[in-house]
């Protein structure tokens, strides 16, 4: 079957079955930015926003997406950038698997709340997890973001 | 998981005929725990179109649609101050943000699950179902019901109240189900439901019955009550923890929460 989505701001149709996570199809439809990784709702690597809204594509169902708005870290480039500045300027990161799910739910987290305490920021990424770093220095990244303009 | 056709409804009408026209059509909620819970599903039954994504604040209690977000339930002001804001807390502990955002609390009960964290709480803030055939049923039957209602849960209820409350849920990790979890509230007399034992949420009432009877609760009145909850809610082992682990955790955790919400 057929589904309309914008992603990153562009309608496209995607074909797609009706037991077909959001995921799969993006991926199938070549936007690689958004990871696989636990394919079980605990990871988070695989987050995109969906009207706005950080989910885990992996256990979202594409058809339910019919109409709606999916964004990728591509359809926040410049705000992506920013993030990656603070990353690099604290050392934040190492492979990057996990950067581009964690630049969305960061972003979303900047929609909501500019001023967020580092325990706040803890919370908010919960669902996103980083092999790599222990998670210090990203938080101290993130709360640099998040007071840049 | 396979799925053979896919159906938003406009009305509550098709949705139920679709839904009672095979044991095998199942409506999804947020579809959070859909990997975990449904394997083959005939018609797949979605509510989105049916208006019912809403918080409303009436007089005297709060109504929540069905499709209504964990995430925005969490963060709603209303919600945030009712019983000290147990609700609210519960949820944030239920995996991260962006789960939060596609499970629905109409999801989160009609799946029963055995984990859930908001059963409990919801049997303690005496919150009622509101159901397209069945009308008007308590948390509390709707779990003691032997099987899952072939129904449509459109909305809860739930009364406004105030008084101290105490949410604990025992986990590995924040994103791992809890191995026990525990409500209590203290509105009008105190109320206690012990989850994820690891089967469903129930209440403990002849321990509120014990407590509520006395003047003042003491020391010694706890350790009794304790000894009356053990022996009416029964535990058990699965993969996430033993029968005596969860034995230490209830007897532990319930003389924290009681000697709190006093």
């Amino acid at each position: 079957m057929k589904i309309d989505l914008i992603v990153n701001k562009q309608k496209k149709t995607f074909l797609i079955e009706p037991n077909e996570y959001l995921l799969d199809v993006l991926r199938r439809y070549d936007y690689q930015s958004v990871r696989r990784g636990c394919d079980n709702t605990s990871c988070g690597v695989c987050t995109v926003l969906l009207d706005s809204k950080p989910v885990p594509s992996c256990s979202v169902l594409a058809i339910r997406c019919e109409g709606k708005e999916i964004t990728t870290v591509e359809g926040i480039a410049e705000e992506a950038e920013k993030l990656v500045h603070y990353f690099g300027e604290l050392g934040a990161d190492q492979c990057g698997y996990c950067n581009p799910s964690m630049a969305l739910t960061v972003y979303s987290l900047k929609q909501e709340n500019r001023n967020a305490s580092v325990e706040e920021i803890k919370n908010y990424l919960v669902g996103n997890l980083c092999r790599c770093t222990g998670y210090v220095a990203q938080h101290e990244a993130i709360k640099r973001y998040l007071g840049d303009e | 998981m396979e799925i053979k056709e896919f159906l938003k409804p406009k009305s509550l009408d098709e949705a139920f005929e679709v839904l009672s026209a095979s044991s095998n059509n199942r409506i999804i909620g947020g579809g959070a725990w859909i990997k975990i819970s449904l394997k083959k599903v005939d018609t797949l039954i979605s509510l989105e179109e049916l208006d019912l994504n809403y918080i409303k604040e009436e007089n005297d209690f709060y109504e929540i649609g069905s499709m209504t977000s964990l995430r925005d339930l969490e963060v709603h002001d209303g919600i945030k101050s009712l019983a000290s804001g147990i609700l609210s807390q519960a949820i944030s502990n239920i995996m991260g943000v962006t789960v939060r955002n596609i499970a629905t609390i109409g999801g989160s009960v009609m799946g029963k699950f055995a984990f859930s964290d908001l059963l409990g709480v919801l049997q303690v803030l005496d919150a009622e179902l509101v159901f397209y055939q069945m009308g008007i049923v308590s948390v509390e039957d709707f779990v003691n019901m032997t099987k899952i209602p072939k129904d449509i849960l459109l909305a809860i209820k739930i009364k406004k109240q105030t008084g101290k409350a105490y949410f604990k849920k025992i986990a590995i990790t924040h994103l791992d189900f809890s191995i026990l979890n525990m409500a209590i509230t203290n509105s009008k007399g105190l109320k206690i439901a012990v989850g994820s034992r690891p089967n469903i949420a129930i209440r403990a009432r002849r321990t509120e019955v014990f407590l509520n009877g006395k003047k003042a609760i003491t020391d010694d009145l706890i350790n009794e009550a304790i000894d009356l909850a053990m022996d009416e809610i029964k535990l058990g082992d699965n993969s996430r923890g033993s029968k005596d682990y969860r034995e230490l955790l209830m007897k532990t955790y319930l003389k924290r929460a009681i000697r709190e919400v006093i």
